[in-house]
């Protein structure tokens, strides 16, 4: 099967719903060729590509469009969206499950994203250049020297008071687009930042309110989701919070705020953080929240 | 039981096939991983790190993959076996114990019997069986110690560590070698199938349960719909490991099917080899016997 013949059924899968039936096909024996197309054909095609591996899952030699990519038909993202959705339903705290969640459902909010990127100048410039905030490209002695207020000291402070660490991160895996999966890649890196720039802490209340920022600002429905079945895990006194001011604090920043994925943190360290939150147009939050051990609600 | 315990705790190696291909120049030849083509001093390697990565999971998904299917499965294996009181099990590639297990009970169960029959002051039998699990994984054989464990099984049970296409026992040492699920993983099967003959008595019972080809065409259709979409998408939501179920999906549809591997077994020396389909072939039961 020649490549352009895969890309052509590849395509096909992704819009199943707008294809139709060849004349002289039974439903049953197109439905069986379409959707039950063994990924062998796919993965012998990119296998080619491997050479001397050394490992099953090693980043230098890989098939799909970039490291970690695993190709998916349409009935397989669906599987896997269904499945993560129940996974993490039943326990929040498989982030592994939100993360897939996230990317088998939000393709037409990532496609938004990228244009949206691609319309502001910086956000352009962070397309091309594909910058990754791990700690391992971070330089924190400098970021812990800068002066409290900035980005950078301000970031650290919330790593270090809710014991997280930007490589928790799960590398995506399902998107079918180069581009798109970094763009959700640098959501979910840019997600802490945003703790920090709304000042939320990583408990329940917290993660509800960057959530529904999160839902307004990005529109994926993974952000919805948790958006609506978060507070479902608040006690009574902190869903009085929620809705009375965190909630449409968050939704109306949320709405109005510049794209947070087209900003260069990088670069930007040393910015104040009332000035960023300016030059975004985001308020200061109503209520200040306090970092707390993990998984209180 | 006492002889290969001792057998495998001195003889116990480590994974052999690195060593053979320095001797003949195997990093040449390559051979399949799924439906990837690596070399074959690779295989096992690639092998071991999907089994180490799912061992945890193990039991969850096959339940999960199977329905449940999967103890029947295993069930019409010992009932096909039928062993008696006094028999040694060698259950190859055994890992998480599901085999000797239900070896285990089977022969308890069979004594019991055998004593109620007894006419009073006769012995049931003059030795006690045993099975020996055999797996080149350590992660299996930890998850199989602990299930052994929790369930408080342990008289007549072993656990070594070794390589089906070099096993750390002696000749003529056991009455039955079992291997379900797991000769599709090694690299030689040709040279699993030899070791199986040398360990096995004279008249000994070489028995594997083995995913096959399905026969009829619109149940294979939907057999590989859901091998393909709904297996990996489960190891992916249970076990957070897509590629190693697809690896395993994989690995099915490169054995051969029931008639070639009924051949390979009479090439290794076995006889009156027959095969039994089990779910409209989707897995087959072998058995050969060394004379």
């Amino acid at each position: 099967m020649s490549l352009s013949s895969l890309g052509r059924s590849c395509w096909r899968f992704s819009r199943l719903r707008c294809t139709f039936t060849p004349k002289g096909m039974s439903l049953f024996s197109w439905l069986c060729v379409n959707w039950n197309t063994p990924s062998p054909v796919h993965r012998s095609v990119c296998v080619k590509r491997v050479h001397g591996s050394t490992s099953v899952f090693t980043d230098r030699c890989y098939e799909g469009l970039y490291p970690g990519h695993i190709h998916t038909t349409a009935l397989q993202k669906t599987l896997l969206a269904v499945g993560s959705g129940v996974a993490a339903l039943h326990d929040p705290y498989r982030h592994d499950m939100v993360a897939v969640l996230g990317e088998t459902t939000g393709h037409l909010a990532l496609m938004n994203l990228r244009d949206k990127m691609r319309n502001d100048p910086e956000g352009f410039t962070i397309l091309a250049e594909r910058p990754r905030i791990r700690l391992s490209t971070l330089d924190l002695k400098e970021m812990a020297s800068l002066p409290d207020g900035s980005l950078g000291r301000e970031y650290l402070r919330f790593l270090e008071d809710n014991h997280v660490t930007p490589d928790s991160r799960a590398d995506v895996k399902f998107v079918d687009d180069e581009e798109l999966a970094y763009v959700m890649q640098r959501y979910r890196e840019v997600h802490d930042l945003l703790h920090t720039l709304l000042g939320m802490p990583t408990n329940m209340l917290g993660e509800v309110a960057v959530k529904w920022f999160e839902a307004a600002q990005t529109g994926l429905p993974m952000c919805a989701l948790g958006a609506v079945l978060g507070p479902l895990r608040l006690n009574a006194s902190r869903l009085q919070s929620l809705f009375t001011s965190l909630g449409p604090w968050a939704l109306q920043n949320g709405r109005r705020a510049r794209c947070v994925l087209s900003i260069f943190y990088e670069r930007r360290w040393a910015q104040s953080i009332e000035d960023l939150r300016q030059e975004l147009n985001i308020q200061t939050p109503p209520v200040t929240l306090t970092a707390t051990k993990r998984r209180n609600i | 039981v006492t002889a290969a315990e001792t057998a495998g705790r001195s003889g116990r190696r480590l994974a052999p096939s690195t060593c053979r291909c320095f001797g003949d120049a195997a990093g040449d030849r390559s051979t399949h991983f799924g439906f990837e083509t690596v070399p074959e001093a690779e295989k096992a390697k690639k092998v071991y790190k999907v089994f180490e990565n799912v061992a945890h999971h193990y039991d969850t998904m096959n339940d999960a993959m199977s329905l449940g299917i999967h103890r029947l499965w295993k069930d019409a294996l010992l009932h096909a076996m039928h062993p008696q009181p006094g028999a040694q099990l060698l259950d190859v590639a055994g890992g998480t114990g599901d085999i000797a297990f239900r070896f285990l009970e089977y022969v308890r169960s069979q004594r019991e019997r055998q004593r109620r029959r007894a006419e009073d002051g006769e012995e049931a039998g003059p030795r006690e069986s045993g099975a020996v699990v055999c797996d080149i994984n350590k992660e299996m054989l930890k998850v199989g110690k602990r299930r052994a464990d929790s369930a408080g099984v342990t008289a007549g049970l072993s656990w070594v560590a070794g390589d089906a296409e070099e096993l750390p026992f002696d000749d003529d040492q056991f009455d039955i070698y079992t291997v379900a699920f797991g000769i599709r993983n090694v690299t030689h099967i040709d040279q699993a199938l030899k070791e199986a003959l040398r360990v096995l008595k004279p008249g000994g019972r070489f028995m594997c349960l083995e995913f096959s080809k399905v026969t009829n065409p619109v149940l294979a259709r939907l057999y590989d719909a859901y091998s393909f979409n709904v297996i990996p998408a489960l190891g992916e939501v249970i076990a957070a490991d897509w590629k190693s179920y697809q690896y395993l999906v994989e690995s099915i549809r490169k054995f051969p099917d029931q008639e070639e591997f009924k051949f390979m077994i009479e090439d290794a020396g076995f006889f009156c080899v027959k095969y039994y389909n089990l779910t409209g072939g989707v897995v087959a039961l072998h058995s050969g016997f060394k004379l």
